[in-house]
């Protein structure tokens, strides 16, 4: 406000001097750059080297997925004509190091496709029903209600029971399933904005509703529903992986990390790790997810109870 | 003040407070504050926000707020450093030597257990009393604090009772224990004026009848003046002047202190509010609203399940500002809120230069909407915090008058000017924003619609003393250079009285005074008004005493709002009530000169007459206890 | 008020599982076709498939269809399995009570040790045991439960030979051999569900503790201990008890797979065979029994929340 007093003479001329000196004190503004602890970056690394090869697996693989060049079942880190095998060979003598580089397209393929699915509806009905409110909302709610109230492995097994097992159904089902969540996520956001002042004041400014949800919603849902993404694409990563690891998920001989586990299990009794690399990558990849999300929302609480003694 | 003034109780020697923010950086908070406290005394601690009042309070409980950190300095109680204390320590010392009085009772007392629980506790887990003898003495000051019901009140939990006697309570939480020491922040500072007066005076009593020693965080002069030995004034972490009360309300030296008082706005009376142009005067008014009845649930006969606001009629004449004042709940905002069409009345008309708008905003046209403005009371939540400053401002502008690119970009810098703010701000976040600059952000927003009428929701009670009071020039300046109308709420009758040209009081959903403000301001008034003007406090010391004296405040303040469908809904609290009539019969419209009206079963004779006792007993002709006062009966 | 709500929520807890139903039904009778080709197979003759037909009522109308079946339902007929003609009552039965026998132990084992655990991290937040506590817990929830159960096989049965590597359940155990015969399978539920127990407990506190009473109570001289038992305790309850009851129903899909991998011979591998294998009738018949029982814990957590809320126990 220093310069503002001469533009006009609006303000008292007498109180010109003492406002500059006694200036209302700026609220702090709030710097929440994101900026990643060292656990947060590391994560960061791990989830982004996995991206990479599920993008370019096929490319830098050894083998092909299905090569059966391994001579024998189980066998430990070795080298043969054909190459090595760095982590050995599955139950089959194919080549475990390769697989598990294809399997990440497949596992973080379908996952990320099903998440993407989940958000598309879960994010166009839950504004939707916010925005709309009435009946509309009524019924959209009532439905989701009804998915939700089922555990999402049972309704998984339902489906498949009822129309077998392949990428494309897998992938709907992930969607409906865990969209259900997001769209209550998405709907809660919505609603809570809905209330706000500021789009009290566009309403009450004549505004049209998608000026609304384009203007004032979306950019305030924003980035509450991208923290978000991180934990439900693990919620479906492992919804997918246990599925193939029942034998209901992707099929064989396609390489998929749940399904690897399961198809090796065997070999853990004899001493085989071969079943432990893919849920090893697994592991890393959800717990790298899960670890981010945590580094980057707002930790609640803690500094308060530091203080009890 | 009393015998034991010289000996010292706390000694505050050159504390230091500081803030670390994400870069590990150091962000000073109290920068070397020294002064002391002698047993029996109350000190003010007197700032805006951000002087570091409460940071400083808290230091003598040996205590900071999450993020801030002791970096010099001493602060003994009885002797002892505060600071150095060892945890166990501190914990002793929470609760039984120095206590706290919060600003929010409402959030500080812990909803799953019962009051009396929460008061004892203290003085039960620190072994100074059993639980028996802690409750015997809770007891005792919910008589001393005059609560109702004192015996059972201690069996009821948090939510059972009302805000003013929570903040009540709080203190029996902190006298509970004998403390040396009490820290109340800001107990007050939420509470209606009415409620305000009835807190105060129940604090005063038992400070001074348990002889303890207290600082008292407030920014507000007024309510020091009534409480305060001494005062010390502080801005931005640092002391600008300290001194005893009747030196510092009296004859305060420097000169933040005296833009403080400046900004305490005088005693509401007449002449205070600005004259209007004669270039903007003319015959119909700009907004009207008639015979309206407003609230919410389904409408059954012109009936809401709730009714908020009942037969309300408002003229708001060009280029003149109508204050709406009443307490929280009488149905202020919805006032607001119906004439800017955000939710449709269930009888009755709203106009707009003589013609009839649609209840609601979808049937109204942009035209309609663009002349009349709502400007919303918290600009933290008014203001998109993804928009930029531009942004906000400009879409009226576009979307009301299609103006786009440079255009559009020349009268944002020209809108910020108007409001005070440089024409850089347009490329800022509301985040980076003081708080009044972001109310005049969202001042300009309204402004920019080029509106008729610009309907303000309590814009400045959120705000600092000084920052409000520039708020308010700055509005009345606006009105002068644009000969826009004002409807201006608030729940501040000193406020509404040093800008507003016509007032209307409002209670329980009706209006029960309404008119020229000189004419509203100047006997004869309605009962209610008298208890609003008597209720504001005034920067002179004794001012609390002589008020208790009157005879309307004794009866007044003690009873709580209640919203019926006839009678007059004053009743309950009104001195001068007619047992029969005031409670069945809806009151009369007295039309005084001026279009002053005043809605009551008194008539004008008998209203002048009892004003003419309470200005008697004001001057101590009169006692309390004399009867003859009941001018209608 | 208190009880009005409490049978309001009973009444959708009742209208839930009637959705349920209709959901369960119209997935696995309606949606996939001709359900009596998918039961009897590709080489199933004409005749033989009009008489599946005929016994499922397939000739009638849909809504009739749901109608007969609920009905069954109610009365226990529980349909035929395709596999072997045998009644789905008498293959469920003892493997409902196994199931719940592993269900049941591992609640018994996993509620106390979350609620002491949670509550200790929430006490003593940022200390050493607590980075543990939550970086052990956010890493167990990150896996699938088929990891656990791989990693505790090669920890306990392949290297350390102290557990066999699938679950042993027989009628003439002593009640030492059955915990041995059902330690892989318990300690692997267990690791699963208590992870995220104790990360909703340590939450629900801390979410508490950022309340202006607890700075209040700070500030009373109130011990670290009671701060969390009394003043925080009392005001999470609610979510604590729901924290509780939705990961007893969580214990319904880790139960599938940890069933699965230990060849455990519950409810749930039964019902994973009859997906394998599509045998719609017994699908159904374990679904409504697993649906049913998350249904009704959500139910018992949504009364336990309510009940516990001071607000609406002591109305003004």
């Amino acid at each position: 406000m220093t310069n503002s007093n001469e533009q006009n003479g609006v303000a008292g001329e007498d109180v010109v001097d003492e406002i500059d000196k006694f200036a209302e004190l700026p609220d702090v503004p709030p710097k929440r750059k994101l900026k990643l602890s060292w656990v947060g970056r590391i994560a960061s690394g791990i989830v982004i080297f996995w991206l990479v090869i599920a993008a370019v697996g096929p490319w830098v693989a050894p083998f092909h997925e299905m090569d059966m060049d391994g001579d024998d079942s189980f066998l430990d880190a070795h080298t043969n004509e054909y190459g090595t095998f760095y982590l050995g060979t599955d139950y089959l003598g194919r080549d475990t190091f390769s697989r598990v580089i294809w399997g990440a397209r497949m596992t973080i393929g379908i996952s990320l496709a099903a998440t993407l699915l989940a958000y598309a509806l879960g994010i166009t009905l839950g504004i939707a029903a916010a925005v709309k409110g009435g009946w509309v909302d009524m019924i959209i709610s009532r439905m989701n209600d009804a998915i939700l109230a089922l555990p999402s492995i049972m309704l998984g097994l339902i489906a498949i029971a009822a129309f077998g097992s392949s990428i494309p159904i897998l992938i709907i089902i992930a969607g409906i399933i865990y969209g259900s969540s997001v769209f209550r996520i998405a709907r809660a956001l919505g609603l809570d904005i809905m209330v706000q002042d500021y789009v009290e004041a566009a309403k009450a400014r004549g505004e049209g509703i998608w000026w609304i949800i384009r203007s004032e919603v979306l950019p305030n849902a924003a980035m509450p529903l991208a923290t978000d993404f991180g934990l439900r694409l693990v919620f479906v990563v492992l919804f997918i992986s246990s599925l193939s690891f029942l034998g209901l998920g992707v099929q064989p001989p396609a390489a998929d990390w749940g399904s690897m586990v399961r198809e090796n299990l065997a070999g853990l009794t004899y001493n085989s790790w071969a079943s432990v690399w893919p849920a090893f990558a697994i592991a890393t990849f959800t717990i790298s997810i899960n670890l981010i999300v945590d580094d980057i929302s707002a930790k609640s609480g803690g500094s308060l109870a530091k203080k009890m003694v | 003040m009393n015998e034991n003034t010289t000996e010292k109780l706390l000694e505050v020697k050159d504390l230091r407070i500081s803030a670390y923010n994400d870069e590990k950086q150091e962000i000073p908070i109290v920068k070397g504050v020294t002064f002391d406290i002698y047993k029996g005394q109350v000190v003010a601690l007197i700032g805006e926000s951000g002087s570091g009042k409460t940071t400083i309070s808290l230091a003598s409980l040996s205590y900071t707020k999450p993020g801030l950190e002791f970096t010099g300095g001493q602060v003994l109680l009885n002797g002892e450093d505060m600071l150095t204390a060892p945890p166990l320590r501190k914990r002793e010392i929470r609760g039984a030597n120095a206590a706290y009085l919060a600003q929010s009772a409402a959030a500080t007392f812990n909803p799953a257990i019962t009051i009396g629980e929460q008061v004892t506790e203290s003085a039960v887990l620190h072994g100074i009393l059993s639980q028996e003898e802690a409750n015997k003495r809770a007891v005792e000051l919910y008589y001393a604090l005059e609560l109702p019901d004192p015996d059972r009140i201690g069996f009821r939990y948090p939510h059972q009772v009302s805000g003013g006697q929570l903040q009540r309570l709080m203190a029996a939480m902190a006298l509970c224990g004998k403390p040396d020491l009490m820290v109340l922040d800001e107990p007050t500072t939420a509470l209606d004026v009415t409620t305000q007066i009835e807190v105060l005076k129940a604090f005063k009593k038992v400070i001074h009848e348990e002889n303890s020693a207290a600082i008292y965080v407030t920014h507000d002069l007024a309510v020091v003046a009534q409480i305060a030995d001494y005062i010390v004034v502080l801005y931005s972490g640092e002391i600008m002047e300290q001194g005893t009360a009747e030196q510092i309300i009296n004859n305060p030296t420097h000169a933040y202190t005296r833009r403080l008082m400046e900004a305490v706005r005088p005693k509401p009376a007449a002449g205070l509010g600005t004259a209007v142009g004669a270039e903007h005067t003319r015959d119909i008014p700009a907004l009207a609203v008639k015979e309206m009845t407003a609230g919410y649930g389904g409408i059954i006969n012109g009936e809401p399940a709730v009714t908020i606001l009942r037969d309300i009629n408002v003229a708001v004449d060009n280029a003149h500002v109508v204050g709406v004042i009443g307490e929280s709940g009488c149905g202020k905002s919805t006032l607001a809120r119906v004439m800017a069409g955000l939710l449709p009345p269930a009888r009755g008309d709203v106009e707009l230069e003589g013609v009839k708008l649609a209840g609601g905003l979808q049937e109204r046209k942009l035209s309609e909407l663009q002349k009349v403005q709502f400007v919303f009371q918290m600009a933290d939540t008014a203001l998109n915090p993804k928009q930029l400053i531009g942004n906000i401002i400009g879409r009226p502008l576009e979307f009301y008058h299609g103006l786009r690119g440079k255009e559009k970009h020349a009268k944002v810098s020209e809108i910020l000017k108007m409001v005070e703010l440089p024409p850089e701000f347009a490329n800022r976040y509301p985040m980076e924003l003081s708080g009044g600059q972001k109310q005049r952000i969202n001042l300009a927003r309204s402004l920019a619609a080029n509106p008729e009428v610009m309907l303000c929701d309590e814009v400045t009670s959120a705000l600092d003393s000084i920052v409000g009071a520039n708020v308010i020039k700055l509005l009345t300046a606006l009105r002068d250079k644009t000969g826009v109308s004002f409807v201006f709420i608030s729940h501040d009758l000193s406020t509404v009285a040093s800008f507003a040209d016509e007032i209307v009081v409002l209670y329980a959903g009706r209006v029960v005074e309404q008119g020229p403000a000189d004419e509203v301001l100047e006997p004869p008034f309605h009962p209610y008004t008298r208890l609003l003007i008597s209720s504001v406090p005034e920067l002179r010391i004794g001012w609390l005493e002589d008020t208790m004296q009157k005879r309307e405040m004794a009866v007044g303040i003690a009873k709580s709002v209640e919203i019926k469908a006839t009678g007059c809904p004053f009743y309950n609290r009104c001195p001068l009530g007619i047992d029969g009539t005031c409670e069945q019969k809806t009151p009369p419209i007295r039309t005084l000169e001026n279009g002053h009206q005043i809605t009551c079963h008194l008539t004008v004779d008998q209203l002048t007459e009892a004003e003419q006792h309470t200005q008697k007993i004001l001057h101590g002709f009169e006692k309390l206890e004399d009867k003859s006062l009941n001018a209608g009966a | 008020m208190m009880l009005q709500m409490v049978l309001r929520r009973i009444a959708i807890g009742i209208a839930t599982i009637l959705v349920v139903s209709v959901i369960v039904f119209v997935m696995t009778r309606l949606l996939p076709g001709d359900v009596a080709q998918i039961i009897l197979g590709q080489g199933a003759t004409p005749e033989t498939l009009a008489v599946l037909r005929k016994e499922l009522g397939l000739d009638q109308p849909g809504y009739i269809q749901y109608f007969i079946w609920l009905g069954d339902l109610f009365t226990g007929d529980l349909g035929i399995s395709k596999a072997g003609g045998a009644t789905i009552s008498s293959l469920i039965g003892g493997r409902f009570g196994n199931t719940m026998l592993l269900a049941g132990l591992v609640a018994l084992i996993s509620i106390p040790i979350s609620i002491v655990l949670g509550l200790w991290a929430a006490m003593h937040p940022g200390s050493w045991l607590d980075r543990i506590i939550t970086f052990g817990t956010l890493s167990t929830i990150s896996v699938p439960e088929f990891f656990i159960a791989t990693i505790m096989v090669l920890i306990f049965a392949v290297e350390l030979h102290w557990l066999p590597s699938t679950a042993m359940l027989a009628d003439n155990m002593s009640f030492l051999e059955l915990l041995r015969g059902l330690a892989m399978p318990i300690i692997t539920l267990v690791i699963v569900v208590s992870a995220q127990m104790i990360r909703m407990t340590r939450a629900g506190i801390l979410n508490v503790m950022s309340s202006p009473y607890i700075e209040m109570a700070i500030l009373k001289g109130v011990p670290r201990g009671r701060i969390i038992l009394r003043h925080a305790f009392l005001n999470a309850i609610g979510p604590i008890i729901n924290v509780i009851a939705l990961n007893l129903a969580y214990l319904v899909s880790g139960v599938v797979v940890v069933e699965t991998i230990f060849a455990y011979p519950g409810l749930a591998k039964l019902m994973i065979d009859g997906v394998q294998t599509r045998d719609l009738p017994l699908v159904q018949a374990c679904a409504m029994i697993f649906c049913t029982t998350y249904v009704l814990l959500i139910l018992v957590a949504d009364i336990g929340s309510i009940v516990s809320n001071p607000r609406l126990r002591h109305p003004k």
